[in-house]
């Protein structure tokens, strides 16, 4: 459950850049997590509401951009959807795979007022 | 949602030509563990300079991750000197456990929190003051699954899993084993008494991770605390004569 502490650490990217952008109030935010990044979403939603209580963020709308895992296989070069981390190649079976995608946990974008 | 700018409120176009909207759009594009990352990095580049090991010891609750460190501290503190950080979410018992091996400890509780940060460890460090070419040991909380993707400017993770856990632990919770530098199977000594399968433990964490290093002891009993020990003097050895 480190949802919480990552919602804390969206909260403060957010802050900052409110002084730098020149908005007071957050309607929406856009948030790309991927697949492989070890982050539950309804953990996430639900730590969102609790953490923007009483903070510019409060009453915002979540966001959630998914974004699907790619790695790629160093033996036999073949290109892998990754449902999960250290899924082995389905063509040589080889592990571990490296991960090109999935493994993002980014605030992409905001609505503000 | 409006159809004229895409923001979330409702807005009606009154007279077809002016659609006034208060809100707009503005990029991010940062990273979430940005912020983390930087904090470790600035502990990081200060153990470099003092030429501090540092390890950050990792595991589930209940591993014998306290009981190794002492035996580890009464083994090494004549020919080291040793500073720990503790991390749990309540209580200092275990930094005082530390202590009383006769060296200084740390506590850090985290609360709510299920793992330590590189703030916090940032922090510490200010109190603890280590000394150059020490020793310095990142006690986390007990926790599988969070410490994983904290980085907190170590040197080294070292995994520790118990033979009472279940040989399949490194494939049920993969990132950390697979973030490790080492992993430890710690009470081998109970061995005899309980269906562990060694083989399979070990197999398991060479696919998830196949450099891992390997080190099987028993913190209570003695066993393989030599080859734990020697491996954390080799490696400060590399560090002091700057790898």
């Amino acid at each position: 459950m480190h949802e919480i502490s990552l919602c804390q650490s969206i909260l403060k990217i957010i802050e900052q850049q409110a002084a730098q952008q020149n908005f007071s109030c957050v309607k929406t935010v856009f948030l790309e997590v991927g697949r492989l990044a070890g982050v539950e979403p309804d953990a996430l939603r639900f730590g969102f509401d609790a953490v923007m209580k009483g903070s510019m963020v409060e009453g915002a709308r979540l966001e959630i951009i998914d974004v699907s895992g790619l790695a790629v296989c160093l033996r036999c070069n073949n290109r892998v959807d990754m449902k999960q981390r250290f899924d082995a190649c389905p063509a040589c079976g080889d592990i571990p795979l490296l991960i090109e995608k999935g493994e993002e946990l980014r605030v992409k974008e905001l609505e503000v007022e | 949602m409006c159809i004229d700018c895409g923001c979330s409120s409702e807005h009606v176009r009154v007279d077809n030509e002016t659609h006034f909207c208060g809100s707009r759009r503005v990029s991010i594009e940062m990273d979430i563990l940005a912020s983390n990352n930087h904090y470790a990095t600035i502990n990081r580049q200060f153990l470099t300079e003092k030429k501090i090991f540092a390890l950050n010891l990792l595991s589930s609750p209940g591993s014998g991750k306290t009981t190794l460190l002492t035996q580890t501290i009464y083994d090494l503190k004549e020919s080291i000197n040793i500073t720990v950080i503790e991390g749990d979410q309540q209580t200092a018992n275990d930094a005082e456990r530390i202590r009383a091996a006769g060296v200084n400890a740390v506590q850090i509780n985290t609360g709510k929190g299920c793992h330590l940060d590189a703030q916090m460890i940032g922090h510490a460090l200010k109190k603890l003051q280590p000394q150059d070419c020490s020793l310095l040991f990142i006690e986390n909380v007990g926790n599988l699954v969070c410490p994983a993707g904290f980085d907190l400017g170590e040197a080294c993770k070292v995994v520790i899993l118990s033979v009472t856990e279940g040989e399949d632990k490194p494939l049920k919770y993969p990132d950390i084993f697979h973030a490790a530098d080492v992993m430890i199977i710690n009470k081998i000594d109970l061995l005899p008494y309980i269906e562990f399968d060694l083989g399979r433990c070990i197999e398991y964490a060479k696919q998830i991770n196949p450099e891992i290093e390997i080190i099987q002891l028993s913190a209570s009993k003695g066993d393989g605390l030599d080859v734990w020990c020697g491996w954390i003097q080799q490696q400060q050895l590399l560090l002091l004569k700057g790898r």
